[in-house]
């Protein structure tokens, strides 16, 4: 089999996680992330035409029937319009909506219609923010427990890192992000800690096993012998998101993106952040050793 | 050596399988659409139910079944889902008002699967449309409310016993008395502590003036908010089910919050004014013209603001004394509401009518509504609710005779008001305002399409993984699809026995799964090729690679579940379905990656000496 020098390209890998991450720090500080109605609170109403009709026409129509501060696009298909409006809302706006647009004849039904408290939107906003630090926190002392705390650290950078890119591309797009990305991104977090646990466990299975104090050469056997294993499962997990993103419906869309750019940077970051970090960090034959007797144990299935 | 499991093992595993099948299969049966009838005071029967079907008949709709599923609900099964508005049109128009009608998906489970408690798992309203509401309790009026109402026991007992007080005031969680003098002072503080224990008293100096601080303990306030939200919860669950909606959900969340989730609801403006409304009655005396000012107020009719009637400032009672209410007309056509008050309501009312014939008795309806505004406050944009209460008079009639526990009043504007009030007057008033903090409508056509693309990307991520394992691991991928399938199987049937909602996010969760489920055993095939790289014997490489691998898929799946646990808790609605799937995912294809694989290569080649392996 193929050995890849992995840990002699780090310098490289470093760079472009680097970059990535300036990249990604820079559109979050500049542009934002696009929040949905979930975080934002608001109004939405989502509208189906018989026919396509013309966005302009429908701006004029609710400019004309008194709504203020609105936006109007498509979602999806052609025939499909999406209203926003800012906290105007009021007893049953979404028949509002329907009435005042079907004032000028066309055939409209109403898909759905949601209202978002601005409060509940902060308060969302605030409880995620912690959610997301605690599920890194524990992660991080299951780490710590299970391995030692070098691990532990790294672990936490290169999901900060996966995270992190996520987020900034979705400020770079500006795709929308609500509750549905979050949840896809707190699964990007558990998925991506998988792939660095496995790399990991091999690690420091090789390191107990060998003489060797040439930690690059462990680490790099390591990763080749885990590549066919993270290959394969981001593989199948990929092929089912591609078939979430393409069939799964506009709803859903947005998840499957998070999801999908999240495995990629995970991928990667397990291979060189997670591992190369290691080296960085001054990991050292001696950090693993006193864990020996526990080992022997956990071996049995 | 062989690889062989003890035969409990098997076994075991075998009943988790056959169980799983079980539990997952009533998922299978697809749902009937059907049309519910429930009645609270009228009788139904058989009659009722033939008489309905006759109709339904006539109007050329099928009926798959018609049958009495409770003491006062039957269930009429359709045969087409596209009848069911129509089906309840003409069932609601047969049937008088006595009848509740509404839309309903009745499962078709088979008894058998029934007798052992299987069920299908339920849809979430994403998934089947319907409306979803979250309503925010307003705990400052609660506690406001209840030093009102204290301050005017607290009067009522002081001036029962003679003690002079001057004026009461209220401010955040305190009531202040003011006194003539301290010695008055000390004599209320007396009276007062020994019934209101809920509050710290505390005596203030102003000069000459003496005041009495009644604080709340910070309990006491936990208490009254928490009772408020409770009997706002049972108010609002009484009201849902007067809406006729089946399956509804009426849930507390977090301290102050309440979720209604309406499925099949379109109608969001008529569920919204039933769910939020805060109508009530007062019954009040008129007053005399030599009544003092400080003991009357002015109120306005509600058919004509501008003429007024001066009423006296007792309630004799409010609207919450009422046992049952309907509507119905008088002999002139116009709605009334029937009213029957309970035992003390009766007795109030009939000690006030009998001392007071011939003076007039007033209807006051009572309305607290919210209104949000945007203020500036601070440089910054703040929506502010400011409440309000209108009190207007509906009827202002004479007492002809003292009145019993059972009469009618009338001046309503519509016999929908009628109705509403009726209904509002039954299922009792809410003991703090309430807000809507959130809304979702969501169209039944919406709900369908993403059953639609949901299952299909179900079936497509899943036939492109067991490809890819059949490509990448030929006969040990056979295995791995085996234990993949069951793995659906045991999600499914866990889903349905816990009761979880499936959610749009919930079937992501599937599908996602489905992709790390294979993990497991990616995981162990690698192991196993690597052993037999290095030259080990078939068995042999197939016991290192399942034990090896054991470490990295406890870890591994350890720290995920950490993460979905996170996620629970945190999460609402539809990204707690996400988790919930996503947890029980990590569990099953625990099981299933490393016990079913491994019994199913037990058995299918450890018991024989093997040399090659395809993997």
């Amino acid at each position: 089999m193929r050995q890849f020098d992995f840990m002699g390209k780090r310098r490289i890998a470093f760079i472009v996680s680097i970059v990535l991450t300036i990249v990604s720090i820079a559109a979050l500080a500049l542009l934002n992330l696009n929040l949905g109605l979930d975080f934002t609170g608001g109004t939405v109403v989502e509208l189906h035409y018989a026919a396509v009709p013309s966005l302009d026409d429908i701006r004029t129509l609710l400019a004309n029937s008194g709504f203020e501060n609105f936006s109007v696009q498509t979602f999806g298909a052609a025939d499909e319009i999406l209203v926003r409006l800012q906290q105007t809302f009021s007893n049953d706006v979404g028949n509002q909506v329907v009435s005042a647009l079907s004032s000028s004849g066309a055939q409209i039904d109403l898909v759905r219609a949601e209202f978002v408290g601005a409060q509940v939107g902060d308060q969302l906003r605030d409880q995620s923010g912690l959610g997301m630090l605690v599920a890194l926190a524990g992660v991080a002392v299951y780490v710590a427990f299970r391995f030692q705390y070098k691990f532990a650290l790294c672990a936490i950078i290169s999901l900060g890192h996966d995270v992190l890119i996520v987020l900034g591309l979705f400020a770079l797009f500006q795709w929308e992000f609500d509750l549905t990305v979050l949840a896809g991104i707190m699964a990007v977090i558990g998925y991506s800690l998988n792939d660095t646990i496995i790399v990991y466990d091999r690690i420091r299975e090789n390191i107990r096993l060998s003489r060797s104090d040439n930690l690059a050469q462990i680490f790099n056997e390591a990763i080749n012998q885990t590549l066919s294993r993270t290959l394969a499962t981001s593989g199948t997990t990929l092929l089912v998101l591609f078939a979430l993103f393409f069939l799964g419906g506009d709803m859903i869309h947005n998840f499957a993106i998070s999801l999908i750019l999240g495995i990629v940077a995970g991928t990667f970051s397990s291979v060189y952040v997670a591992a190369a970090l290691l080296i960085v960090f001054k990991l050292e034959r001696q950090d693993l050793i006193p864990v020996k007797k526990e080992e022997v144990e956990e071996e049995l299935p | 050596m062989l690889n062989r499991y003890p035969l409990w093992k098997y076994l075991l595993i075998l009943i988790v399988c056959v169980v799983g099948v079980i539990y997952a299969l009533p998922n299978l049966y697809p749902q009937d659409p059907a049309v519910q009838i429930s009645t609270t005071n009228g009788s139904l029967g058989d009659q009722q139910l033939d008489r309905v079907t006759r109709a339904l008949a006539e109007e050329d709709i099928q009926v798959k079944s018609a049958a009495m599923t409770g003491n006062n609900t039957a269930l009429i099964r359709l045969a087409d889902a596209e009848q069911q508005l129509p089906a309840r049109d003409v069932v609601d128009e047969t049937l008088d008002d006595d009848y509740t009608v509404a839309l309903n998906l009745a499962d078709s489970t088979p008894s058998w699967l029934t007798s052992l408690s299987a069920a299908p798992m339920k849809l979430g309203l994403d998934l089947r449309g319907g409306v979803h509401f979250l309503l925010e309790v307003d705990m400052d009026a609660a506690v406001e409310q209840r030093l009102e109402a204290t301050a005017s026991a607290i009067r009522a007992d002081l001036r029962d016993e003679r003690i002079r007080y001057r004026s009461t005031d209220i401010d955040d969680n305190a009531l202040h008395l003011e006194f003539a003098n301290s010695e008055d002072r000390d004599a209320a503080r007396e009276q007062i502590s020994q019934t209101f224990n809920e509050f710290q008293l505390e005596n203030r100096e102003e000069g000459r003036r003496a005041f009495l601080d009644m604080t709340l303990t910070e309990q006491s306030i936990q208490d009254i908010q928490d009772y408020a939200v409770q009997q706002n919860l049972t108010t609002i669950r009484n009201r849902v089910n007067e809406l006729g909606v089946s399956e509804p959900l009426v849930q507390r969340q977090g301290p102050s919050r309440i979720v209604v989730e309406l499925p099949g609801v379109q109608d969001t403006a008529e569920a919204k004014r039933i769910v939020g409304a805060t109508a009530n009655l007062e019954f009040r005396l008129e007053a005399r013209p030599d009544t003092p000012d400080a003991e009357t107020e002015t109120f306005p009719f509600r058919n004509s603001p501008q003429r007024t009637a001066v009423l006296s400032r007792d309630v004799i009672i409010t609207g919450d004394r009422v046992s049952s209410a309907s509507q119905g007309f008088d002999q002139n056509g116009r709605p009334q509401v029937n009213i029957n008050l309970d035992g003390t309501g009766g007795s109030l009312m009939n000690q006030a009518t009998r001392t007071n014939i011939g003076r007039n008795m007033a209807v006051l309806y009572i309305d607290h509504s919210t209104e949000m505004r945007t203020v500036t406050k601070d440089g910054q944009q703040v929506q502010e609710r400011i409440p309000t209460t209108s009190r207007s008079i509906i009827s202002l009639a004479t007492v002809q005779s003292a009145l019993s526990n059972r009469f009618r009043i009338t001046g309503l504007d519509s016999p929908t008001e009628a109705s509403e009030l009726a209904l509002l007057l039954r299922s009792g008033s809410l003991a703090a305002p309430i807000y809507f903090v959130q809304e979702r409508t969501i169209g039944p056509s919406l709900g369908a399409q993403n059953i639609e693309r949901g299952i299909f990307s179900v079936i497509v991520g899943g036939l492109l993984v067991v490809a890819f394992m059949l490509i990448r691991y030929k006969a040990f991928g056979v295995i791995a699809n085996a234990a993949l399938a069951v793995n659906l199987v045991l999600l499914i049937a866990a889903m349905s026995l816990l009761g979880a909602t499936l959610t749009l996010p919930g079937i992501a969760g599937i599908v996602l799964t489905l992709g790390m489920a294979v993990d497991a055993n990616v995981l162990i095939y690698e192991r196993i090729r690597e052993e037999l790289r290095r030259k080990t014997p078939a068995q042999q490489a197939i016991h290192a690679g399942y034990g090896r691998a054991f470490t990295s898929i406890v870890d591994a799946n350890l720290t995920t579940l950490l993460v979905a646990v996170v996620l629970f808790s945190i999460g609402t609605g539809p990204v707690k379905g996400f988790a919930v799937t996503l947890s029980l995912g990590i569990l099953t294809s625990m099981f299933t990656g490393i016990l079913v694989s491994r019994a199913l290569v037990n058995l299918s080649i450890g018991g024989k000496p093997v040399k090659k392996l395809w993997i």
